[in-house]
């Protein structure tokens, strides 16, 4: 099976490893959610995958092929930047017309009925566009490339709740309609776990989970109670973080909840429940 | 077809629940169709993994089958088996915890039996 890969990858700026021995496996045509903090790398892996930037050293490989600056590769991913790489003087039209020449499968009218989907002028300039609209726009760019793997680096930044609802919308249509690989880099978890089959979580340049994302809320249990009695529990078993409200205790610890029948009825006096992804993101990344 | 989903359980049992709700409700007959794992994912926004894995479930249960290029059906005698189902989770995660917990305060059975009376009056 083909999938997308990085072996060992590691990027430095001034001293800082912004990117440590990643080696990660992403596999083919599955919904990908890379979650980190600001300045955790996301980004950084994103442009290393896209050949926009140079590793230190290790490898990126698609179909087992080196990827890096082999233009049959890159035009098989549609890399959406948070950054504006647009010509700010060229109309949304003549960058549509553009992009195509570098995505052989652009289907320039499905951009087209995006736009009026979304209310966009393609006749307006990209720098006339509100923060939202720009991403709107890069957004149609992805979705019509109909690349094998899309790449969407904050997707969402600046959309009112409509825009980002029919967002999540159009991307989960495209892969229903079409499988392929998509990585969706994110804060907004909770609005997007739903869309996600597998998660990547890193932490300062560390890869520190990847996985599918029922096997990650499967593998951690949150308990609760009073403090000494939870402080007993916990005393034997993989702590991730805790924290108080008086003598109340919560506890996010590793332990699959899958089967938690024989715990609720041994510790009746504890509560135990499955964690939210973004709280168990935030206890795994502080 | 309405789901709250909630973040106490997976989404896919969340699923797998309120497909079986609609059949209990009869929204969704015996030998009827119902919404195709591409449908339901984009209906509620939900990965279609997410969507195939709830499926599965009441099909391994035997409360849908398939037909093969057509869809997913309701089999029959889905409801039947839907109620035993639910029948017996509420006597597992009720009557089992409140026996325990009348024990622990010393109500009786008789106790009990009035409690209930009494609230079933009001309702």
């Amino acid at each position: 099976m083909s999938n997308l890969q990085t072996k060992n990858l590691t990027k430095t700026f001034n001293d800082v490893k912004a990117i440590d021995n990643i080696t990660l496996e992403i596999q083919e045509n599955k919904i990908y959610g890379l979650l980190g903090r600001n300045g955790a790398g996301k980004t950084t892996l994103l442009n290393l995958i896209t050949s926009r930037l140079m590793p230190d050293s290790g490898d990126i490989t698609l179909d087992n092929q080196r990827i890096f600056e082999n233009q049959a590769f890159l035009s098989s991913i549609f890399y959406m930047s948070e950054g504006n790489l647009y010509p700010e003087t060229l109309k949304l039209k003549d960058i549509i017309k553009w992009t195509a020449r570098f995505y052989p499968h652009f289907d320039i009218d499905y951009a087209k009925s995006l736009a009026k989907e979304y209310s966009l002028d393609l006749n307006k300039k990209f720098k006339k566009l509100s923060t939202g609209y720009q991403s709107i726009f890069k957004a149609i760019l992805a979705l019509s490339s109909n690349a094998r793997i899309m790449l969407f680096d904050e997707p969402v930044l600046g959309l009112d709740a409509t825009h980002r609802d029919m967002l999540y919308g159009h991307i989960l249509k495209s892969y229903t309609d079409d499988p392929k690989t998509i990585i969706i880099s994110t804060h907004l978890i909770e609005e997007v776990h739903e869309l996600l089959e597998e998660i990547v979580i890193i932490k300062s340049g560390e890869l520190i989970y990847n996985g599918s994302s029922e096997d990650l809320m499967d593998s951690y249990t949150v308990v609760a109670g009073e403090d000494i009695k939870v402080d007993e529990y916990v005393k034997d078993k993989e702590l991730v973080e805790a924290s108080s409200a008086g003598r109340y205790k919560t506890a996010v610890i590793r332990l699959e909840n899958t089967s938690l029948i024989a715990e609720k009825d041994r510790y009746k006096e504890l509560e135990f429940s499955r964690p939210q992804l973004q709280k168990l993101f935030i206890s795994l990344t502080r | 077809m309405l789901i709250n989903f909630d973040n106490d359980r997976p989404i896919y049992v969340q699923l797998a629940e309120a497909i079986e709700d609609n059949i209990l409700k009869e929204i969704y007959k015996e030998d009827e169709q119902i919404m195709s794992t591409t449908e339901i994912s984009l209906n509620f926004k939900i990965n279609p993994a997410t969507a195939g894995k709830g499926i599965n479930i009441l099909v391994d249960e035997g409360i849908l089958y398939k037909k093969r290029g057509l869809g997913m059906f309701v089999s029959k005698g889905a409801k039947e088996t839907i109620l035993q189902k639910r029948k017996n989770y509420f006597y597992q995660s009720y009557v089992l915890p409140l026996i325990q917990e009348s024990k622990k305060l010393g109500i009786t059975y008789t106790e009990i039996i009035k409690m209930i009376e009494r609230t079933d009056k009001y309702e």
